[in-house]
């Protein structure tokens, strides 16, 4: 019986050419038209990536195209997401991880600020009152602070 | 017990914010889950506005002729942040495969659920359902009929998860030898969603799930009781390897050159043409990769008896029964599940039936 090692295998040498089934293309005419309308109306759009039939190498071609831009930040709620701006002032990635560090979410955000980023109203009325207790921790009424 | 009634009585919004989870945690959530209920973004706010104020619905998961395939992928759903503060959020109440209670105590919280929940509770089933003989798949002496005509009595809604409660499946099969029928062939007065896939992808289950704690209401539905927004485009729509198939590059073997170049894999068996399922998008295992990605043709796992469609590795043959279900010709089938229920062994399972009697393994040689 032929042993394993008898059994010639054959490497292929790697490909330079960066594996694309051009899906790419279709989205980044989708992100240009979205600028239009961000530049003029003001108008934010989200694309989400999930619904978009890629094959190997589409999403690689897709970010690499888009670059990587100044800001980057880092959201820590729920797992972790990575916020960055691509090349492209106002094009923004959004990768949204659990917990286990696997994706939930893959999404670009075609916007001045990605809205996930802003804080939140009532997260903001109710930080304005947990500040107030600690530096009025003696005060009696509910909210010490005087409606303007 | 108090803590059991507040998470009963919270809302979604309320039990996620006692945990801790900011706004804009919950906008992630909300993202999230509308990406995993397919729905375009521009729904977030609404998705939010909804969510903030669901309430637990109660779920009733019955397990009859199956494999445990549909249940360990639900189990594998890949984002246990999200998925897990849905079923957080969703009062399992009975799932014999997952519960720790076996037998009667098993029993009584299922009856306790609907009891509770009278008119609220959805139904989910794995598995096919046997007419031939109420023996072939009991669960406490209960065969599967009556335990689904009793439990969906008084549900909202059913959702026949996997191909087998959707279309029968593999026990339905030629020669179908234990008179197996799906869920729709006896329930008939209850709103039922067919979440088809052999086994159906984890998110599209969850996201079923989800959009009932969401909406309140179920999705729209295709021409075979299937969600349109998992369901609404073949396989071949969407898969990455279509440009191939219209230039007609196709790999004729799995190792030929063309098969080394990801060419359409139509001429080795691939059903995707027939299919209608989410895999080419939602993909499998974290999303990494789904079956044409991976060098495999589509089976058609999501479509009425597959199994019949004339071998895997075939180039493409529609199954008659399909052509008939898609044609409408509902009574014809009707006719079918009238004969196969005529041929049930009717002393055994009217007795049964009036006293939840054991069926024994006595029964299963006894002819009606
Ligand atoms: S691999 Fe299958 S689904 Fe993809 S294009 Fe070819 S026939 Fe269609
Ligand atoms: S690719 Fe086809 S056979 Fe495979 S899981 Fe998807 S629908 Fe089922």
């Amino acid at each position: 019986m032929q042993k394993l090692q008898d059994i010639a295998v054959m490497v292929e040498p790697k490909d330079d050419v960066p594996l694309n089934h051009l899906n790419a293309t279709p989205i980044l005419h989708e992100i240009l038209h979205a600028l239009q309308r961000l530049a003029t109306q003001g108008e934010p759009t989200t694309i989400d990536l999930r619904a978009i039939p890629f094959g190997p190498g589409d999403e690689d071609a897709l970010l690499n195209q888009l670059g990587m831009g100044e800001v980057k930040i880092e959201l820590d709620t729920l797992g972790k997401s990575t916020i960055w701006e691509t090349a492209f002032s106002g094009v923004w990635i959004i990768d949204h991880q659990n917990a286990e560090s696997e994706r939930i979410a893959l999404q670009i955000e075609v916007a001045h600020i990605p809205a996930i980023i802003k804080a939140q109203t009532e997260d903001v009325t109710e930080s304005l009152q947990l500040l107030d207790n600690q530096l009025n921790p003696n005060r009696t009424e509910t909210t010490g602070l005087r409606e303007e | 017990m108090a803590d059991d009634m507040k998470r009963f009585t919270q809302t979604l919004g309320e039990s996620l914010r006692e945990r801790g989870v900011s706004r804009r945690g919950f906008l992630k959530f909300c993202t999230a889950t509308a990406s995993m209920m397919a729905l375009p973004p521009t729904m977030v706010p609404a998705i939010a506005a909804a969510l903030e104020k669901a309430r637990r619905p109660s779920v009733i998961w019955l397990s009859f002729q199956e494999c445990t395939g549909c249940t360990e992928s639900i189990t594998r759903s890949h984002s246990p942040s999200v998925e897990n503060l849905i079923f957080d959020h969703i009062s399992l109440d009975y799932h014999h495969t997952l519960q720790v209670a076996a037998g009667d105590a098993a029993e009584a919280a299922r009856e306790a659920a609907m009891h509770e929940n009278e008119g609220k509770y959805i139904v989910v089933v794995d598995g096919s359902i046997p007419l031939d003989n109420p023996g072939f798949s009991t669960i406490a002496g209960i065969s599967n009929l009556q335990m689904l005509e009793e439990t969906v009595a008084g549900a909202a809604a059913v959702v026949a998860v996997g191909s087998c409660a959707a279309f029968g499946g593999l026990p339905h099969a030629d020669p179908n030898p234990t008179g197996a029928v799906s869920v729709s062939d006896i329930v008939h007065d209850k709103p039922i969603v067919n979440v088809s896939g052999c086994p159906p992808i984890p998110t599209v289950i969850t996201g079923v799930l989800a959009h009932f704690l969401t909406f309140g209401s179920l999705p729209e539905l295709d021409a075979l009781g299937r969600p349109m927004v998992f369901f609404g485009q073949s396989i071949h729509d969407r898969c990455y390897r279509r440009p191939f198939y219209d230039k007609g590059l196709f790999a004729e073997t799995f190792d030929d050159e063309g098969a080394r170049k990801g060419w359409c894999l139509y001429r080795l068996g691939c059903k995707g043409p027939m299919t209608y399922n989410a895999c080419a998008t939602t993909k499998w295992n974290q999303g990494t990769s789904w079956p044409v990605e991976s060098g495999h043709g589509c089976l058609g796992c999501s479509e009425p008896d597959f199994w019949d469609a004339g071998g895997f590795y075939n180039a493409l043959s529609i199954p008659d029964s399909d052509i008939i279900r898609r044609a409408g010709v509902v009574a014809a089938a009707g006719v079918a599940l009238g004969a196969a229920a005529g041929a049930l062994n009717r002393s055994t399972r009217a007795k049964a039936a009036a006293s939840h009697e054991k069926v024994t393994i006595d029964d299963l040689d006894k002819t009606s």
